[in-house]
C-alpha cells in the first residue's frame, strides 16, 4: 500500500506500541538550550537516572545571551545563572556538540542543528522549543516538547507518541517576485487559522515548495507550529541532500552512500492517503503583514486593517477589537499608512544567509527612514555572521543605518536586552505577534526579511516588488 | 506527580480565545531554574498594572482590578474555564507550572494547543474539551452565580454542574491511567528498556550515521 511520508518516518522510529495505539518512539537528535532544560536536568539527578545516549544531544545558549557588548559576559544575573547552568550540566553528562555563550558556532538551535548537520533527513528530531518543527524541511520528525519530555529523553531515548492525523498542504505555481517562504507561510496561517494544523501532521509539497532552497523551506517548516501542528515537513529531493553534504556531522564515506540511497526513499508514495489535502496557489500568494495578535490575523500588503464590524462570530470579533486596541490601529487603515519604530531581522525564522542576503539586496545603497529608532540585524549564529562578513552583507546593512549583531534568540522574545518599549511599532521577521511578545506593551507586525528592509527604508510598510 | 481523580472546585472564567503561553507565563519568568514559584506571575501582564520581572515582591504592584483573577469572588479557583485553542505557542512547560502554582488543577477549553495539552497530563492537571455550546451555557452560569463550582470526575469522565447536569467528555485511557496513579512516565517507559536497546542495536547496525 502506497505510504505517506509521515508513515514512513513513524514506522522506522516506532520501538513499542500499547493497544490503544500509544507509541514508543526513538528519538535521534535531541537539540537543548538552556530555558527549557534545567529543570530536566535536576529531575535526572533527583531520581538518579543516567542520560540514555548523550551522543544524541546538540546544545548551545541562544535564548538568554545578549547580542552586543560580548565582552561584558551576560550581566542579566538571571540570566547567566540560567546559561552557566546549561554549562555545568552539559560538563556534567556529556554531549555530542556544545556550542556555549560566544563559541564562534553559537547560535539559535534551529540555525545550529541543520548548518553544522546535526540535523539529517530522516530523524526524529526534538528540542523543549514549539519551532523544532524547523527541522521537517528535511524530511524529519521533528517536534517542540515540553520539559517534562525534555527530562523523558533524557533518560530513556523515547518519547510517548500518538499519531497524528495527515494533512498535505499543496502549494503550485510560481511565486511572484519579491514573495517568500514567509509569505507563503503566513498566507497559509491566514487561511487556516493558528488552529488549522492542530492534530495533524502536514506535509508540504507541490511544486512552489520544491523549488524552495532549504532555507526557504526551513522558514516554512519553522511556521508550522503557528497554524497550529507540532510537525511540518517536506520530502527530500536533491536540494536536501546538496544542503547536507559535508556539513560537520554528515555522514562520510561508504555511510553516505547508505545515507543517500534511505534518504531518497523519504517521500509520500503516489497515491498514498491523507485525511485531509489542501491547495494553495503560489500565484495568487502577496507579500503578506500581520495587523494583529495572532499570526492568523494577516493581510496582503495591499490590504488594509480589517474591520470587527464585519466579523459575524462574536468570539472572533471580540479577539479583532482586543487585538486592534492593543496595536493601537483603526479599522480600515491601509496597511502601507502603518508607521513603524523598529524593525527586527532575525530569528530562527528568517536568520539564515539566505534572508540577510535578501534584506541587504532591498537595504543596499538606502538608508533607514530617519523616524525608525533601531533597526537590527541578527544572524541566526556564529557562522551565519562570519558568512554574511564575509560577503560584505555586514556593511551594507551598517551603511544604511542598521546594527548588526551578534548571534541568538534577540528580540524575537526579548529574554535579553533587546526588545521594544510599551507601545512601539516593529516590523519583525520572526514568527510570533503575540501581545508582548517582543517586550510588554510592544506591537509585532510579521514580515518576511525582504518587506522588513522596505519598511526600515520607508519608515512604514511598503511592497517591496516596488522597491526590487 | 499528585494523583488526578475527582476535583470539586472553584471556577474562573477567562473568557477568550487562543490564549497563548505568552500570555499565560511571560518570558522573563522563564529564566528561573526551578519548577515552582510562578504562580504569582500566571497572567502577569493582565494582572497587574505594571511590567513583572523575576525576584519582584508582588503582593506590592499595582493589580489591574478588571482582569478575572483579581476578583474577590474566584479567589481560590481550582477550574479555569476558557475558549478555543488554549495554550498556544510557546512549549513552555511554565505555562502548566503557573497554572498549578496558582491552583488550577482543570482547564475546560473548545480546544487546545497540542504541546500545551500534553504538558498538562506530565504535570497533573487534567485539560477538559467541551463543545461550544456547553462552554456558552457554563459561561452564563459562572457569571450568574458567584462561588459557581464544578465536580470533575475522571473516573467516570463527567463535569458535573451545580443543577446536576453530567457533561461527558474524552480523554486518553493511557493518560487517564497515569493521572488516575499519578504516574511517572519516565518510570513506565523504563520498564522497556530491554526493547529500546535492541531497537537502538539494531538501528546502529542499519543506520550507522545517525550514531556519529
Ligand atoms: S528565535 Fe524565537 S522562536 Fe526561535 S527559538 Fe529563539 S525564541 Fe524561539
Amino acid at each position: 500500500m502506497p505510504q505517506t511520508l509521515y508513515d514512513k518516518l513513524w514506522q522506522n522510529h516506532v520501538v513499542h506500541e500499547e493497544a490503544d495505539g500509544t507509541a514508543l518512539l526513538y528519538i535521534d537528535r535531541h537539540l537543548v538550550h538552556e530555558v527549557t532544560s534545567p529543570q530536566a536536568f535536576e529531575g535526572l539527578k533527583l531520581a538518579g537516572r543516567k542520560p540514555w545516549r548523550v551522543s544524541s544531544v546538540v546544545a548551545t545558549a541562544d535564548h538568554n545571551t545578549p547580542t552586543n557588548h560580548w565582552d561584558r559576559g551576560i550581566e542579566d544575573e538571571v540570566s547567566r545563572l540560567q546559561v552557566e547552568t546549561l554549562d555545568a550540566n552539559i560538563r556534567e553528562v556529556g554531549a555530542l556538540a556544545y556550542f556555549p555563550f560566544k563559541d564562534p558556532r553559537q547560535g539559535i538551535v534551529h540555525v545550529v542543528g541543520p548548518e553544522n548537520g546535526a540535523t539529517l533527513p530522516g530523524m526524529t528530531v526534538v528540542c523543549g522549543d514549539s519551532h523544532t518543527s524547523t527541522h521537517g524541511a528535511f524530511g524529519c520528525m521533528a517536534h517542540g516538547i515540553g520539559t517534562s519530555e525534555v527530562e523523558h529523553v533524557l533518560a530513556t531515548q523515547c518519547l510517548l507518541q500518538k499519531k497524528s492525523k495527515t494533512m498535505l498542504l499543496r502549494v503550485d505555481g510560481k511565486l511572484g517576485k519579491g514573495v517568500t517562504a514567509k509569505d507563503i507561510a503566513l498566507a497559509i496561517i491566514g487561511k487556516i487559522g493558528t488552529a488549522g494544523g492542530t492534530g495533524y501532521a502536514i506535509e508540504f509539497g507541490g511544486s512552489a515548495i520544491r523549488s524552495l532552497s532549504m532555507e526557504g523551506r526551513m522558514t516554512l517548516c519553522n511556521m508550522a507550529i503557528e497554524a497550529g501542528a507540532r510537525l511540518g515537513f517536506i520530502a527530500v529531493d536533491d536540494v536536501t541532500i546538496n544542503y547536507v553534504k559535508g556539513r560537520p556531522f554528515a555522514p562520510k564515506a561508504s555511510d553516505w552512500d547508505a545515507a543517500v540511497a534511505y534518504w531518497r526513499t523519504l517521500h509520500s508514495d503516489e497515491g498514498a492517503q491523507f485525511d485531509c489535502v489542501l491547495d494553495l496557489r503560489a500565484d495568487d500568494i502577496q507579500p503578506q503583514v500581520t495587523w494583529g495578535t495572532s499570526p492568523e490575523m494577516v493581510v496582503a500588503i495591499d490590504g488594509c486593517v480589517p474591520d470587527p464590524v464585519k466579523e459575524k462570530d462574536p468570539v472572533r470579533r471580540e479577539g479583532m477589537e482586543r487585538a486592534l486596541q492593543y496595536m493601537g490601529l483603526n479599522p480600515n487603515t491601509p496597511i502601507k499608512a502603518i508607521k513603524i519604530d523598529k524593525v527586527f531581522i532575525g530569528s530562527c525564522t528568517n536568520s539564515r544567509i539566505e534572508d540577510l542576503r535578501a534584506a541587504a539586496a532591498v537595504v543596499k545603497g538606502r538608508k533607514v527612514a530617519a523616524s525608525v529608532k533601531l533597526a537590527l540585524v541578527v544572524p541566526g549564529s556564529g557562522l551565519v555572521k562570519q558568512q554574511a562578513e564575509r560577503e560584505g552583507l555586514d556593511k551594507v546593512f551598517i551603511a544604511a543605518g542598521f546594527e548588526w549583531r551578534e548571534p541568538g534568540c534577540s528580540m524575537c522574545l526579548a529574554m535579553n536586552a533587546d526588545r521594544l518599549e510599551p507601545g512601539e511599532r516593529c516590523a519583525s521577521t520572526s514568527n510570533r505577534n503575540f501581545e508582548g511578545r517582543q517586550g510588554a506593551g510592544g506591537r509585532t507586525h510579521l514580515v518576511s526579511p525582504e518587506m522588513a528592509a522596505a519598511a526600515a527604508i520607508a519608515g512604514h510598510f511598503a511592497d517591496v516588488r516596488e522597491i526590487i | 506527580m499528585d494523583k488526578f481523580v475527582r476535583l470539586e472546585g472553584l471556577v474562573a472564567p477567562l473568557d477568550r480565545a487562543n490564549v497563548d503561553t505568552d500570555a499565560i507565563i511571560p518570558k522573563q519568568f522563564l529564566k528561573s531554574i526551578k519548577r515552582s514559584g510562578f504562580g504569582p506571575n500566571l497572567f502577569d501582564e493582565w494582572r497587574y498594572m505594571d511590567i513583572g520581572q523575576p525576584g519582584r515582591d508582588n503582593s506590592q504592584r499595582p493589580r489591574n482590578p478588571n482582569f478575572v483573577l483579581n476578583q474577590p469572588r474566584y479567589q481560590g479557583a481550582q477550574i479555569l474555564l476558557t475558549r478555543k485553542n488554549f495554550g498556544c505557542g510557546s512549549s513552555r512547560e511554565h505555562a502548566p507550572w503557573a497554572l498549578l502554582d496558582f491552583g488550577f488543577h482543570a482547564v475546560i477549553a473548545e480546544s487546545f494547543a497540542d504541546i500545551f495539552f500534553n504538558n498538562c497530563f506530565k504535570n497533573g492537571i487534567l485539560p477538559i474539551v467541551l463543545p461550544a455550546a456547553e462552554l456558552d451555557a457554563l459561561f452564563a452560569q459562572v457569571e450568574a452565580t458567584p462561588g459557581y463550582k464544578l465536580t470533575i470526575d475522571l473516573e467516570r469522565q463527567v463535569v458535573v454542574r451545580p443543577d446536576g447536569k453530567a457533561l461527558p467528555f474524552d480523554v486518553d485511557a493511557f493518560r487517564k491511567e497515569c493521572l488516575i496513579n499519578g504516574w511517572d512516565d519516565i518510570g513506565l517507559t523504563l520498564r522497556h528498556a530491554d526493547l529500546i536497546k535492541t531497537f537502538e542495536e539494531k538501528r546502529r547496525i542499519a543506520q550507522p550515521w545517525l550514531f556519529a
